[in-house]
């Protein structure tokens, strides 16, 4: 981070990322071996497969301040575990559909294939997601309702 | 009909064809409906069936003090029939160890808050389109003045009752619905009657009782109330047949029916699934197909 741009009270957005040990995992590992540069702001949370991402840690994500969600894993046909991914999708899908009627914001939760030699893709992404949820704000809906709870 | 199922019952208890016949009766304060369960052939006559009858009974069919009772007999109206289905399709009991006796049903009321009928039917009996039970061992009840039923829903069944709901939900902004279940949810006192009176939620332990670590708030806040209702919502997805005995269980009165019609409606658009149809089939999830879409993966 370049600390002279850094101001106390610039918006730096918290962004947590739920990767599959095997695939987006070595792909976040390539970038940084490869030296690509992407923000700090992802905390990064490696799982076994994107099958075991139970939908309950993306809530529980925005519980603890995050302000928009990744979940990655490996290309489909890919998966460790042969169908984790595939399985994932499907859960996802509907899930979103869940999320979407009780007014979660869903330009704040991402879902991606990254494999482990995607590494500028990877890099791209995150920038991506980092420079949308700055210009989006922190998200105020959910920080409120765990304030008030 | 009251009168053909107690028969209908007793000959089942005196031949011995079941052991516990679980049943409607006015069992609550002021005699409100609820579920009643019948050993002895000459005791029939504590069975009702009228249109008070809210509870899904199928939902005693997993419990363990039910089940030493011995072999049951159900009564069910269609939207509990499914759920029979959906317990057999998730192995957790066997068609033929239950004798289910279908009611024909021609809609359900809802009640006020003191318990008391309305005279106003339940949202999902208004776009009911099988009002005879299916996948039954016996249906009492008249089958034509079922089917009348049926065709009289059936071209606006999509655009009633919880549907209509739904979709005025779904046309505010992202941030209005959100509001709109900041209020709804913060009426929560998670009491899981919702849960309780589901026959689908039949996990012996809950997620929401697990407190090392604790997985969402145990008690009621606003944050867990949130995470409590989308999770119960998800952990029916592609399963829920839309019985409502969540909401109708619900003191604080949680348009719970909305967020289960919400999957179900993504059940059926996206896959073509209708939970609880057909005795065998595989659950949704669970199942997978390589050419799922995708377009919302990056
Ligand atoms: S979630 Fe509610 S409507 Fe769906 S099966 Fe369970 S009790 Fe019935
Ligand atoms: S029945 Fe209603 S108040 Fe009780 S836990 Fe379920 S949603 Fe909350
Ligand atoms: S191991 Fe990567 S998605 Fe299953």
């Amino acid at each position: 981070m370049n600390a002279e741009t850094k101001s106390t009270d610039a918006f730096e957005p918290k962004i947590v990322a739920f990767v599959c040990n095997w695939c987006t995992y070595l792909g976040a590992d390539l970038a940084g071996t490869n030296r690509l540069e992407y923000p700090a702001n992802i905390r990064i949370l490696r799982l076994p497969c994107t099958g075991r991402v139970d939908f309950n840690l993306i809530v529980k994500a925005f519980e603890i301040g995050a302000d928009a969600v990744l979940v990655s894993g490996c290309h489909p046909g890919d998966c460790h575990y042969t169908a984790g991914n595939f399985h994932a999708r499907r859960r996802w899908d509907l899930f979103r559909e869940l999320l979407d009627t009780v007014g979660i914001d869903l330009n704040r939760v991402y879902f991606s294939w990254i494999s482990a030699a995607e590494g500028a893709k990877f890099q791209k992404l995150v920038t991506e997601i980092v420079d949308k949820t700055r210009e989006m704000g922190p998200y105020e809906d959910y920080k409120k309702l765990v304030a008030e709870s | 009909m009251e009168t053909e199922l107690r028969n209908a019952i007793r000959k089942l208890l005196e031949e011995k064809t079941v052991d516990v016949a679980i049943g409607y009766g006015r069992v609550g304060v002021n005699g409100a409906v609820g579920a009643t369960f019948v050993t002895n052939p000459d005791d029939v006559d504590r069975l009702v069936w009228n249109n008070e009858c809210r509870q899904n009974l199928a939902t005693h069919l997993t419990r363990a003090e039910i089940k030493k009772l011995g072999k049951p007999a159900i009564v069910v109206k269609a939207c509990d029939a499914r759920a029979v289905v959906v317990l057999c399709n998730e192995a957790q009991i066997k068609r033929e160890d239950v004798y289910v006796i279908g009611v024909v049903c021609d809609g359900i009321e809802t009640a006020d808050a003191a318990g008391n009928k309305t005279g106003a039917l339940m949202g999902k009996c208004l776009s009911c389109v099988e009002h005879a039970a299916k996948n039954v061992d016996l249906l009492i009840g008249d089958e034509a003045a079922a089917k009348a039923l049926d065709e009289k829903n059936a071209p606006n069944a999509k655009s009633v009752g919880h549907y209509e709901k739904l979709a005025k939900l779904r046309a505010m902004s992202q941030k209005e619905r959100f509001e709109y279940w900041r209020e709804q949810f913060s009426k929560c006192i998670r009491c899981h009657a919702c849960r309780q009176n589901c026959p689908l939620c039949y996990c012996n332990r809950c997620v929401a009782d697990k407190n090392r670590p604790t997985r969402i708030d145990t008690s009621s806040s606003l944050k867990g109330n949130f995470a409590w209702n989308i999770l119960r919502a998800f952990h029916l997805a592609g399963r829920c047949v839309g019985c409502g005995a969540c909401a109708a269980a619900c003191p604080a009165g949680i348009e719970l029916d909305l967020l289960n019609l919400t999957l179900a409606n993504a059940a059926e658009d996206q896959f073509g699934y209708v939970s609880g149809k057909e005795l065998g089939e595989l659950p949704l999830i669970g199942t997978y197909s390589p050419t799922d879409k995708e377009e919302f993966i990056r």
